[in-house]
């Protein structure tokens, strides 16, 4: 019976590419780009699109832009008093460059200019391993970048103390201090965003009325007057003849907000942690702080820790409008430098607009790559 | 909940930036926390209140500063600077975070009573004017009509304007920012045909233009700008200070004593002199305005008589290169006149 | 105390310490909270007096009755520097509304684009999308406004190239300039009330046909020419009105000034940079909202209702949509509340908006507390309104699920 039957093949046949019209770059091309008619239509004006703008995008950018120079003649064409050939356009890197200190420090002290980058370094040395999930002693990182690192940096900007020099709030700036502001908002925000979250969801009505209302009163209203109350209201507030910092109260400002944003997102948390995980920790005797801290909050904040990091991305771009109560974050010093009769060229406003977007940029599409990654670490946790 | 935090968190933070609680005593509380805290203008009004890269300041309103912390501690630089906008200084100096405004603020009757200030001392009568581009053509502000106007939001010159287009029947576009220096760009970019401030501020905005020579000031003054230091009303203390320390610069000037002939000076027989400058033996000048004996040559000696100080900053010693003219000394055709000091 | 008693008396129920006593606690917790709220209130109202009484000042609303003495740039009601701060703060107010209506209206038509973009299979298509997504959402919306502002628009034609190029080609009638866009503006004639009757006529009568028509559908399965009636009743009725009456519009066209364009309409740049930073800033933000809304109805819905025998464009349209909505909805409330929230930032640019316009009476009355007070009275109520339209829209969406 081993007798083989004459048309049940025995042997596979020899593996065989695919059609040319599925797999070639051909194939590619008319499948994404040229499917169908109207694909086709999108995608010619997609091309003579990029074709007709990235050249002269990347020509102003690069390669008709001013690298070199030590004021706006540099950037300037013929017409204009310069010696640059007449109808030329392109960025001002000179200026970024001759600011560049500026717009990072503000009016910083240059001798004095090693404390901000002591306190980045700082910085970077705790917050690389914190955000490592990897790394063990999280709890200890957590304590040293939450609670010691504010403390230090403080001391250490401002001086004052430990024979370093005063150095007065108003001459910081640039984006030391969108940095600042940002970092303290953060770290303000968390616990007072998660105190409000509970208060939100606590039984007694007094508590819970006075929550409602704080939340709802801020994320109803902008920022902007939010800033204005900080800065012009305050004062008043408060005893007779005090003064408050200015870059206090614009810290004050953005922590209420940023606290009233948070706390909706510890709320959503809150919200979908099942009833089951309450009742067990209060059949087992848990107090309410107990059982928040050791059962609820854990859970409630790994859920929504995207979330958190794109509050985290609004406020980092909220930071700007600190310029409109004349403060200089980057944004705000950027601008201020287009009055600078040493740089005033048509191409400056731009140029310098690029810089500090790009900036921007950077940072927030760094923190929202990162919340992607967690959110996709939490993801593979909750499939088991 | 929330409140009590906020209450907290900035009680907290009080502490942690040493605020200071203040009697209704401007005097007492600078002397208790060692320096005069000072509103300047804080988008570098060249002349007036204007920082250098290096971040030191210096201007005409700079220098009345520096004279009262020169007069209050023998020191003009126990000061500190706070830049402010034409909108954040009268609630900075109403909330007491700051102990005197000098920011080339108009002295007018609703600022003296209804905001609750008190204005005497002037140290630039300035007045409204407009800048053009000279490619307009334009030779008077009456050819101005239908032409948009730049200006800075919350000033008083943005109320002369439309008085000054209405009670001439012209219409204007205004074009309105909140900061000096976004006005300047807009101006430059062309988004206006005019520029409308006080004229010395044209002056010295001119300058940071790509091409100063490409404007011009119109002749037209279009209202009285006396710009003055202002300090909170019902202290009368802290106010003849800041007035008399004006008062000393003029005066000065009238004696013919200057930063370099300080010391010389107080040997002079002049009794008025040896009086002003505390020489003479039973003097309580100072002493009753609250102020060491010395205190007028202490503000010579920081920044020298008025006529110093206004050449330095924005006479001829200066970019800008205003002459004395209504700032000149009432012996020589001008409005700065110091009451005598006895 | 009587609890107290109650525990020795009878030995039950079991012994639980006062302190322990959730009731009580409750109550001890909230009498604290509101001790505190109102010791707080308490010292801030009593430092405002103080301060107040310092600084010789008064508080009340009566300042709003005095004349506001400067001029606003854009206004849509009449507004002259006689007007008084009331009148100031509704122009501004008006302001804010139509720059945050026109918002909306483009941020969700370019979302909406843009998000079925990135899910497109057309590879450069959906690559183009997400780059612009990426982009705008990770840059501040301040600096978008001040791009447009400083960047663009500033750099556009002079008033004076435009008057140069007028006397080249005198029939232009649209003009692009660093002072904004000029048009010719429509003057409606006598008789234009009746158009406008006419076309009120139409939409309502498009609508009883709608209804008409899917109440026709439903009972026989026949769909009447909705498209083509409907087009006729709004845009042909009025037409022939418009031309029976004498064509009572004429156009008002921009002309040389003396410094400006006279006549005609104009844009300006102020508007527009906000305008455009509002809309493609959170045109970003509603991308991605309608991609996750998509993404969120299954591909088994799709599939049924070609299964069904339903053309693409009708799955879409009665199937998957209906669906989608109920997930973008909610998260596309608070993109509007944030576009509205963000036109405050027109004060960067000189937009006279509610916070620009109250900004300046601040500053010219010095009644910072009344002022910032009606600020915030407004945007509440503004976010409030919103909030409640757009639950109230959610909730009729959500019928279709069932």
């Amino acid at each position: 019976m081993t007798e083989s039957i004459v048309y049940v093949r025995d042997r596979f046949l020899q593996q065989e590419k695919p059609p040319a019209s599925e797999k070639s770059a051909y194939a590619w091309i008319r499948n994404n780009l040229f499917a169908s008619w109207k694909d086709s239509i999108l995608t010619i004006i997609a091309i003579t699109a990029i074709v007709l703008y990235v050249p002269k995008a990347l020509n102003w950018l690069f390669f008709s832009a001013v690298w070199t120079g030590t004021d706006r003649v540099a950037c300037l064409t013929v017409e204009q008093g310069g010696q640059l050939p007449a109808g030329w356009s392109g960025a001002c890197w000179a200026y970024v460059n001759d600011r560049f200190v500026q717009f990072m420090f503000g009016s910083y002290p240059r001798d004095e200019l090693w404390r901000p980058l002591l306190v980045l370094a700082m910085f970077v040395a705790l917050l690389v391993p914190f955000l490592m999930p990897k790394v063990p002693r999280k709890g200890l990182n957590a304590l040293l970048l939450l609670v010691v690192f504010p403390i230090v940096s403080f001391f250490l900007l401002i001086g004052g103390v430990f024979g370093l020099r005063h150095v007065e709030t108003s001459l910081w700036g640039g984006l030391m201090v969108t940095l600042i502001i940002s970092f303290v908002g953060i770290v303000s925000s968390l616990p007072i965003g998660i105190l409000l979250a509970l208060g939100r969801r606590s039984s007694m009505p007094i508590l819970k009325t006075a929550c409602v209302v704080f939340i709802e009163l801020i994320r109803g209203v902008p920022l902007i007057t939010v800033l204005f109350m900080a800065s012009v209201l305050l004062p008043l507030f408060l005893e007779p003849g005090n003064n408050i910092d200015k870059f206090l109260r614009a810290l004050i400002g953005v922590s209420i907000f940023a606290s009233a944003y948070m706390a909706e997102v510890i709320r959503g948390g809150l919200q979908a942690i099942p009833k089951g995980q309450y009742e067990a920790a209060d059949a087992l005797g848990l107090n309410y702080f107990h059982k928040m801290t050791f059962i609820v909050l854990p859970q409630a904040i790994k859920l929504v820790i995207p979330g958190i990091v794109n509050t985290f991305i609004g406020m980092f771009k909220d930071t700007s409008l600190v310029t409109i109560i004349s403060m200089y974050d980057l944004l705000g010093i950027v601008k201020a430098s287009f009055g600078d009769s040493g740089w005033i060229t048509p191409v400056t406003p731009l140029t310098g607009l690029i810089f500090a977007g790009f900036t921007f940029w950077i940072f927030c599409f760094g923190m929202s790559r990162y919340s992607a990654f967690i959110e996709r670490r939490l993801d593979k946790s909750h499939k088991r | 909940m929330a409140k009590k935090i906020v209450t907290a968190l900035v009680g907290a933070a009080v502490l942690g930036l040493g605020a200071t609680a203040a009697q209704a005593d401007t005097l007492s509380d600078v002397k208790a926390k060692g320096f005069v805290q000072c509103g300047v203008n804080g988008s570098n009004l060249a002349g007036f209140g204007a920082q250098d890269s290096a971040g030191n300041w210096a201007g005409l309103d700079i220098d009345i500063c520096k004279a009262v912390a020169a007069a209050v501690f023998g020191d003009a630089t126990k000061v500190k600077f706070t830049p402010l906008s034409a909108k954040d200084r009268f609630p900075a100096l109403q909330s007491g975070e700051i102990d005197l405004l000098a920011r080339n603020t108009t002295w007018s009757v609703s600022r003296d009573s209804q905001l609750g200030f008190d204005f005497r001392a002037v140290n630039y009568y300035d007045g409204q004017g407009f800048m053009v581009k000279k490619e307009l053509g334009v030779k008077s502000a009456l050819e101005l009509s239908g032409a948009s106007v730049c200006v800075q939001s919350g000033t008083t010159t943005e109320l002369n304007l439309a008085d000054y287009f209405r009670s001439n029947n012209m219409d204007f576009k205004p074009v309105v920012f909140e900061a000096q220096d976004e006005a300047d760009a807009a101006y430059n970019a062309g988004r206006c045909d005019a520029y409308t401030t006080d004229a010395s501020g044209l002056y010295s905005i001119r300058l940071k233009m790509a091409n100063p020579d490409d404007h011009m000031v119109l002749p037209e003054i279009i209202s009285k700008e006396p710009l003055g230091p202002a300090v909170r009303q019902n202290d009368s203390k802290w106010f003849d200070i800041v007035t008399w320390s004006h008062y000393a610069m003029v005066a000065a000037e009238e004696f013919g004593i200057t930063t370099a002939n300080v010391e010389e000076m107080k040997k002079s027989a002049n009794p008025d002199i040896k009086r002003f400058l505390g020489e003479e033996a039973d003097s309580t000048i100072g002493a009753d305005l609250g102020l060491p004996k010395d205190w007028a040559v202490q503000i010579i000696k920081a920044v020298g008589n008025y006529g110093e100080s206004f050449e330095r900053n924005v006479g001829e010693g200066s970019p800008l290169k205003i002459a004395r003219g209504l700032n000149g000394l009432w012996t020589k055709g001008g409005l700065q006149y110091a009451p005598p000091i006895r | 105390m009587a609890l107290a008693d109650a525990r020795t008396g009878s030995g039950e129920p079991p012994k639980v310490s006062l302190l322990y006593n959730p009731a009580l606690r409750s109550v001890v917790y909230q009498v604290v909270t509101l001790v505190v709220i109102i010791a707080a209130v308490w010292y801030a109202w009593n430092n405002v007096v103080q301060n107040l009484a310092r600084a010789n000042m008064t508080a009340g609303f009566g300042f709003l009755n005095s004349r506001a003495g400067f001029d606003l740039a854009q206004t849509l009601i009449s507004y002259s520097s006689d007007s008084t701060y009331f009148r100031a703060l509704q122009v501004g107010l008006l302001n804010t509304l139509v720059v945050a209506a026109a918002g909306i209206v483009t941020a969700t038509i370019v979302g909406l684009l843009v998000g079925v973009g990135r899910l497109s299979h057309n590879w450069l298509v959906a690559r183009l999308c997400t780059v612009y997504v990426e982009v705008f959402r990770n840059i501040p919306p301040l600096l978008v406004i001040f791009f447009w502002y400083l960047g663009v628009l500033a750099l556009l034609p002079s008033i004076r190239t435009i008057f140069q190029h007028l006397k080249e080609d005198p029939d232009a009638v649209f003009f692009i300039s660093n002072r904004g866009i000029y048009m010719p503006a429509p003057v409606f004639g006598e008789g234009f009330g009746v158009v406008f009757v006419a076309l009120l006529i139409g939409i309502v009568a498009a609508i009883a046909f709608t209804i008409w028509a899917n109440a026709r559908q439903r009972a026989t399965g026949q769909r009447p020419p909705v498209l083509w009636v409907n087009l006729a009743l709004i845009v042909l009725l009025p037409l022939a009105v418009f031309i029976v009456m004498g064509q009572p519009l004429t156009l008002d066209y921009a002309v040389p000034g003396s410094f400006n364009m006279k006549g005609g309409m104009v844009i300006g740049p102020e508007f527009l940079a906000l305008y455009l930073a509002l809309s493609l800033y959170t045109a970003s933000f509603i991308a991605e909202i309608v991609r996750a809304g998509i993404r969120g109805v299954s591909h088994g819905q799709s599939e049924a209702s070609y299964a069904l025998g339903l053309r693409p464009g009708q799955a879409t349209r009665l199937v998957v949509l209906p669906q989608a909505l109920r997930i973008i909805i909610p998260p596309l409330t608070s993109q509007y509340l944030n576009l509205i929230k963000n036109s405050s930032l027109a004060v960067a640019v000189g937009y006279a908006d509610l916070v620009a316009v109250g900004g300046t009476i601040l500053n010219q009355s010095g009644k910072s507390i009344e002022i910032i007070s009606i600020w915030m009275l407004i945007y509440v109520s503004i976010s409030l309104i919103t909030s409640l339209f757009m639950n109230w829209f959610n909730a009729k969406m959500a019928l279709v699920e069932r």
